[in-house]
């Protein structure tokens, strides 16, 4: 099996996130990145795929030279390989824009299986999986809670998260897979996995090594483009309801108000 | 309302990043043969791992074990599983070989940078650590002073987790003094021993954690010699290996009790008898020991295994303020509570309590104790790296010297002033830090074990003043001073507000030297010892000052808050600590007589 795995290097959870007063785009020098805590799951995914089956996992991030050590995270993890599209001129780039740069990357690649997690924390747009799939070609499976592959047969199994249960959704391989974070739980990298994780093959490409038209991608090849922003309002303090006997009775005037009850 | 630990809240990696590349060089080391395999990126990857692991699987019970404390049923102790399944995610990262050689399957990462990684679990939390360090530190003690065999059968499994390890030595009738032990070794014609005696305050003494406990045991063999020169040291592990290296037989080790302590509770601290007879393994009463290395030298082996641990009690207690601090920092921000002085108009919002200047006082002086002390930790892996590595023999030497000297101070002031910064931490929290529903008052319980273990306070003020400075004709206090006379030049050269610290520091340092000269010379050696304490805390915040002005000179002509930090913090030391030790160097020269005077009856 030939997987590929789609990383993203986001500001920490934890941290407070801000927009560039510039470009008004995400500001990653202010904060620590770490790796999308949801593309941890699709690389355990395909790491555990591979153990399985054998092959290969290849992980794809773009993004600014320091989003390599979102890749060194993954190649830790055990994935054997990574490309890193990096450019100051894909700065910017919105969804569609990213996604057309990653499929270019991955179609070189020619993966059995192509893995992504649902959405990355800083934008939570959700949709590269599905703009991958079209932009490549592929049957695009999302929501996954289970994964199962069967390369004698050439095909993939999932089990789609549903808000009632989930659906069984199969499809032909090569095929797009985007995971939910209940599918697995994440190995850590080892030390051992640190060490190799160094002299494990790694592709720097520019836009032009992809092949990516400049003008394509970036703040001004974006579709779309951030009007305006501000911060979110402060939590507003809440309502303090007074027991006086009838507590209750309150609270759940108060629920019915809101429309909770 | 209290919120969970986060990764923020343990140890600032700002600070430790700072520490380890813009001040100790770290970046250099893999230019070093033993290091070749590292760089810049396998260290962070180190540290995130580390962080990230420590958040996630021991901070979030630490309170836990806290309040549901071990218990043992006369058959078997209980603990929450949380310990457990976080040991394990422990050994599965390979931190336990972080620094050990590739041969034996560790990863070679440099001291220093292994300590950093292992605080931020001591931060998270410092009782669950309490397993893994002193496995560490018995798998070391094996690998240096063991026979192959020994290191094949008890060190691999430590390694992969499967078995846990401890060093007894103190006894219900001999902690400080173990010339007085009375555990006896009775060689045995195969070649073993059996063990009989009963060992106090073992820490991870017995449990169910893994598959086997490995005790490192002193003990004395009959017709040896007196004293400390007779005692021998001994592998003895709970239960007895069969060739293939399963469990075979009960070794006759038992559990007779469990203490129960004011803090650090998540650890088992145990008196365990050896040898009554409780497990008779080949039908007969008497724990089977190993001999390590050679009969009547095991205090020396044991020692190599204290000074690490030493180093290690003075990372604990400065991870226990560090995160005491950043948790008082965090109240501080978001507690609203008064107004300022300028502004008492009611209507008026009111501030962070941060914006009180008294408030700024307590936090500053747990900023200065707290990266005072991750500086001296830091520095003394350093010096444990620079030990083993550096490319020429005097390098390594003088390394050797200065780590010896500093080690009382490394165990002793940490555990001193981290106690202090998470009094002051409580105190920023007011009421609500003398809760349980905070952090803060456990981290003042657990912390208050460490000037008790592993050689108490008076205990490390005697070995400095006692042995240290004094050994190979002053050698020591030699290496100390010249590097700090370094660090003064380059502070007088650095100009600004740097010079006057720098002479101010090179002013108590010559004191000192005055002072331990005069102390060397004095023929009444109880009157220097009576005063051993005051020289170790005046030594000890000496020393932490040198570190603030190594931290200001790294800082020196960098621009925003962090590196302004570094300059108020160290300012505030210079200001308000060192001109602590005058009094203290004046008690100290005038060889006060007042503590060695008086009578036990007028007390």
């Amino acid at each position: 099996m030939n997987i590929v795995v789609t990383v993203k290097q986001v500001p920490d959870t934890w941290a407070e996130k801000k927009l560039d007063a510039a470009d008004k785009t995400v500001d990653r020098k202010s904060v620590d990145n770490v790796m999308n805590e949801m593309d941890e799951y699709g690389v355990e995914e395909a790491l555990k795929i591979k153990e399985a089956h054998g092959g290969e996992v290849t992980v794809v991030t773009m993004g600014p030279a320091k989003a390599v050590e979102t890749i060194r995270k993954a190649l830790s993890m055990g994935a054997d390989k990574a490309v890193h599209l990096t450019d100051d001129s894909l700065h910017g780039s919105d969804a569609l824009a990213t996604s057309a740069a990653l499929a270019k990357v991955i179609s070189t690649l020619s993966p059995d299986l192509v893995i992504t997690s649902s959405e990355a924390s800083d934008a939570r747009g959700g949709v590269i999986g599905a703009l991958l799939a079209e932009r490549l070609g592929l049957p695009q499976l999302t929501q996954a809670r289970k994964v199962t592959v069967d390369p004698a047969a050439s095909k993939v199994t999932i089990e789609r998260q549903a808000d009632n249960g989930y659906a069984l959704v199969e499809a032909s391989l090569p095929a797009v897979v985007s995971v939910v974070e209940k599918i697995n739980q994440p190995r850590y990298p080892s030390f051992k996995g640190i060490m190799a994780a160094k002299k494990k093959p790694l592709t720097t490409l520019s836009a032009a090594d992809a092949g990516l038209d400049a003008a394509s991608v970036g703040l001004a090849g974006a579709a779309t483009s951030v009007v305006t922003a501000v911060p979110a309002p402060p939590r507003s303090s809440g309502t303090i309801v007074k027991d006086e006997g009838d507590g209750g009775t309150k609270i759940a005037g108060f629920l019915a108000a809101q429309k909770l009850i | 309302m209290p919120t969970a630990t986060s990764r923020g809240d343990l140890i600032s990696r700002r600070d430790v990043d700072f520490l380890l590349y813009e001040w100790l060089n770290v970046g250099a080391l893999p230019a070093r043969e033993r290091f070749a395999e590292h760089g810049r990126e396998t260290f962070d990857a180190a540290l995130d791992l580390a962080e990230q692991v420590a958040a996630e699987h021991f901070a979030p019970h630490n309170r836990l074990a806290d309040t549901c404390e071990p218990t043992f049923d006369g058959e078997r102790v209980h603990l929450i599983p949380e310990i457990g399944a976080a040991l394990a995610v422990f050994a599965k990262t390979g931190l336990l070989g972080a620094t050990m050689d590739a041969g034996v399957g560790g990863a070679q990462l440099p001291s220093v940078v292994a300590g950093a990684c292992f605080a931020f679990f001591q931060a998270a939390n410092v009782a669950t650590s309490g397993y893994p360090f002193l496995t560490i530190a018995n798998a070391n003690l094996l690998l240096t002073h063991a026979s192959s065999e020994l290191v094949e059968t008890f060190v691999r499994p430590m390694l992969d987790g499967r078995f846990l390890g401890t060093m007894c030595l103190s006894e219900p009738q001999a902690g400080s003094s173990l010339s007085d032990i009375t555990t006896r070794a009775q060689r045995q014609p195969d070649g073993a021993y059996r063990l009989f005696g009963n060992k106090m305050w073992i820490s991870g003494g017995d449990h169910e954690l893994s598959e086997n406990i490995v005790h490192l045991v002193l003990a004395k063999i009959p017709g040896g010699p007196p004293g400390v020169k007779g005692i021998s040291l001994f592998v003895v592990p709970k239960w007895l290996l069969g060739a293939d290296g399963t469990l075979d037989a009960r070794n006759d080790v038992a559990l007779a009790g469990l203490n129960h302590k004011m803090g650090f509770r998540g650890t088992t601290n145990t008196l365990l008898n050896f040898g009554e007879g409780r497990h008779t393994p080949g039908g007969e009463p008497g724990a089977v020991g190993y001999l390590v290395g050679a009969e009547h030298h095991g205090l020396a082996y044991m020692f190599s295994m204290m000074n690490e641990a030493r180093i290690g009690v003075g990372a604990g207690a400065m991870a226990l303020g560090y995160t005491g601090y950043l948790k008082s920092l965090r109240y501080a921000r978001e507690r609203p509570q008064g107004r300022p002085p300028a502004g008492k108009d009611p209507a008026s919002p009111q501030v962070p309590i941060i914006e009180h200047a008294d408030v700024r006082r307590m936090l500053l002086a747990q900023k200065s104790y707290v990266e005072g002390a991750l500086a001296l930790v830091l520095y003394a892996g350093r010096l444990l790296d620079e030990e083993r590595t550096a490319p020429d023999a005097a390098a390594r030497e003088r390394a050797h010297l200065l780590l010896d000297t500093l080690t009382p101070i490394v165990k002793s002031w940490p555990s001193q002033w981290c106690l202090a910064a998470n009094d002051l931490a409580i105190q920023v929290h007011g009421g609500y830090g003398y809760t349980r529903e905070y952090d803060v008052e456990q981290h003042y319980r657990d912390n208050r074990l460490n000037p008790i273990h592993e050689g108490t306070h008076g205990i490390q003020a005697l070995d400095l003043l006692g042995r240290k400075v004094g050994a190979r004709g002053g050698a020591g206090l030699t290496a100390l001073v010249e590097t700090i006379t370094t660090t003064v030049g380059a502070g007088r050269a650095a100009g600004g507000e740097l010079a006057p610290f720098a002479d101010q520091l090179a002013a108590v340092t010559s004191r000192i030297v005055d002072i331990t000269a005069a102390l060397g010379a004095e023929p009444d050696a109880d009157a220097c010892l009576a005063n051993a304490t005051v020289y170790l805390e005046a030594v000890g915040h000496t020393v932490i000052a040198w570190l603030w002005l190594e931290q200001a000179l790294a800082a020196h002509g960098r621009d925003g808050a962090f590196y302004d930090g570094k300059r108020a913090a160290a300012r505030y030391f210079f200001r308000w600590e060192l001109p602590r030790t005058g009094p203290q160097l004046d008690l100290l020269a005038a060889l006060d007589r007042t503590t060695l005077d008086t009578d036990p009856a007028w007390l």
